[in-house]
């Protein structure tokens, strides 16, 4: 079966970001980017699939800008087989994602179809579950373990109180907690090979989907500075502290 | 404006997280529905009908909605969101599977996580784990949101003599073929929940091997503080990842943090800068840990977590 993965370019997880002076947003400009950490290991999970046999290609697909171009090379050097662009250069929330991707998967009927649990910049956590809305598939989020068997796949999921274990019909949607797996680095030669493997460029009116949202931004701060306490030098100090001075002992 | 709350069960009983949601259902204003869905669900909508400011409990109770699953979730709540001008549920790996699906549904967006109401369409929410909060105004018809409860005080129980709200059963029953539960491994546990505690001492890289967990066991039972961890810790396989405190575990905001061989990543951060008292332990006098921390002890935890319990 094919499997479609999506991947979104975001700022690099170890950067530490920049309000804008107007409040309008996050200053990205010369700041470090990279493919969502949770999109790694969507990939990572995909290729093992098709290393497995389970898979028979792995198609990658991305929304963004141009630049997101180097997180779809990424994504070919790593193991996909090919990729699509669809370029935009509005802030394109969740639900205008979902229903692009809605779209690819009428196209390419994918088997499976793999995306991170969340990304690290909105920290939304609903691309995976709109997708498997509007597609009417069935969903397995923040997975820790993926299984398929036959017509089916069983999805250890991660949830507040341990974990999880559902059995989905394919095709499914199903979005990668942490745990999933441990992704692996891309070798020169592989990122070599990447930059001739195809990379389809599409852009939302391709498919009829209009990017703009109900919901708009109005204003970005930075969160209220916690204060540098003190060092204490023993436990005893930290003991008296706690009870006599925070008094939350 | 009404305004319906997906209640948050655990194991079959009404979860306090659904007190702190209807708080933010408060601040938004109008009537506020609580629906309770699952499989023999009588005892959590009687324990919803006590909250203050509820005015009806709408039960679901059927086996097609046990463990919540996404698929009859979203379609029962697509259902009964048209009286609605917003659906609200908290923001726990259940809202975060199910909210986002009705939406879809529904053709609208969805806010995740809001920690402050500003008026009926306007929420902030953190963005980039935390380290901007971001004011959003949604003009969707139906607003979808979930709830971060650190961000809302749990509502009181009503005055005793002040009666319950009206438990009403609905009748819609949907088809779910796509998706089945298989099992669950719950970790037990005779400490608070992590989200809901008051102190909360947690453990990182630093604390070597999962056998050393057990240092903070006995100062845990001598605080009634609930035992968390980074995600080096849980990723190291030295406990399970639902004690995982961080922008992709818990968010806990309780009144003491204890951060013990805890560097302090932007991940970790993110899920517990909002605590009001922050003590780290750490013998990395270096550590980011003590840029957040009211109280810091450079030292060895081995030394020092031992010397803690007997002196407290």
């Amino acid at each position: 079966m094919k499997v479609l993965v999506a991947v979104k370019r975001v700022i690099d997880y170890n950067v530490k970001i920049r309000v804008k002076a107007d409040h309008s947003d996050v200053d990205l400009t010369n700041v470090k980017m990279a493919m969502n950490p949770f999109c790694e290991i969507a990939v990572e999970e995909a290729v093992r699939l098709k290393e497995k046999g389970v898979a028979t290609e792995v198609v990658v697909v991305t929304v963004g800008p141009k630049a997101a171009q180097e997180q779809l090379r990424t994504a070919l050097a790593l193991g996909a087989d090919r990729a699509i662009h669809i370029e935009t250069d509005e802030r394109a929330e969740s639900l205008a994602v979902a229903k692009l991707l809605a779209k690819v998967v009428e196209e390419e009927q994918p088997g499976l179809v793999v995306l991170g649990k969340q990304a690290i910049d909105t920290d939304n956590n609903q691309t995976g579950q709109m997708l498997a809305a509007l597609t009417g598939l069935p969903q397995g989020t923040f997975a820790s373990e993926v299984a398929v068997d036959g017509d089916k796949v069983n999805v250890t999921r991660e949830i507040d109180g341990g974990l999880q274990t559902i059995a989905l019909t394919l095709p499914a949607i199903v979005t990668t907690d942490l745990r999933l797996n441990e992704p692996r680095y891309a070798k020169l030669p592989d990122i070599m090979k990447a930059k001739k493997k195809p990379l389809d460029v599409k852009n939302p009116a391709d498919y009829g989907v209009e990017v703009a949202s109900k919901v708009s931004l109005l204003k970005v701060e930075s969160p209220a500075e916690r204060k540098g306490g003190v060092k204490v030098a023993s436990v005893d100090e930290l003991i008296d502290k706690l009870k006599n001075e925070a008094k939350v002992l | 404006m009404s305004i319906l709350v997906l209640a948050d069960l655990h194991e079959g009983q009404l979860a306090g997280a659904t007190a702190h949601v209807i708080t933010a259902a408060k601040a938004i204003g109008g009537d506020i529905d609580v629906l309770v869905a699952g499989d023999s669900v009588h005892a959590a909508a009687e324990a919803a009908a006590k909250l203050d400011g509820v005015s009806n409990v709408r039960v679901a109770d059927n086996a097609v909605y046990a463990h919540q699953l996404a698929e009859p979730m979203s379609a029962l709540l697509a259902a009964l969101a048209d009286g609605y001008s917003h659906v609200l549920a908290s923001a726990s790996t259940t809202g975060k599977n199910v909210l986002p699906r009705l939406a879809a549904l529904k053709d609208v967006s969805q806010l995740s996580d809001i920690i402050a109401v500003e008026s009926a369409d306007t929420f902030k929410r953190p963005i980039y784990a935390g380290n901007a909060i971001a004011t959003v105004k949604s003009d969707d018809t139906l607003k979808v949101i979930t709830v971060r409860t650190t961000g809302f005080d749990a509502c009181p129980d009503r005055e005793r003599d002040s009666g319950s709200a009206p438990i009403e059963a609905v009748d819609v029953v949907v088809e779910n073929s796509q998706s089945c539960f298989v099992k669950e491994e719950l970790a037990q546990s005779d400490r608070p929940e992590l989200s809901g505690a008051k102190i909360v001492i947690s453990g990182g890289r630093g604390m070597g091997n999962g056998d050393n967990f057990k240092l903070l066991d006995g100062i845990a039972d001598k605080l009634g503080a609930a035992i968390g961890a980074s995600r080096a810790a849980v990723d190291a396989g030295f406990v399970p990842n639902d004690m995982q405190v961080g922008q992709t575990g818990k968010i806990v905001a309780p009144d003491l943090y204890i951060a013990v061989g805890i560097s302090g990543a932007i991940q970790h951060l993110a899920g517990m800068k909002d605590s009001k008292v922050i003590v780290a332990v750490n013998k990395d006098e270096e550590a980011p840990i003590f840029q957040v921390a009211d109280y810091g002890l450079v030292g060895d935890l081995f030394e020092i977590l031992p010397e803690l319990e007997s002196k407290l």
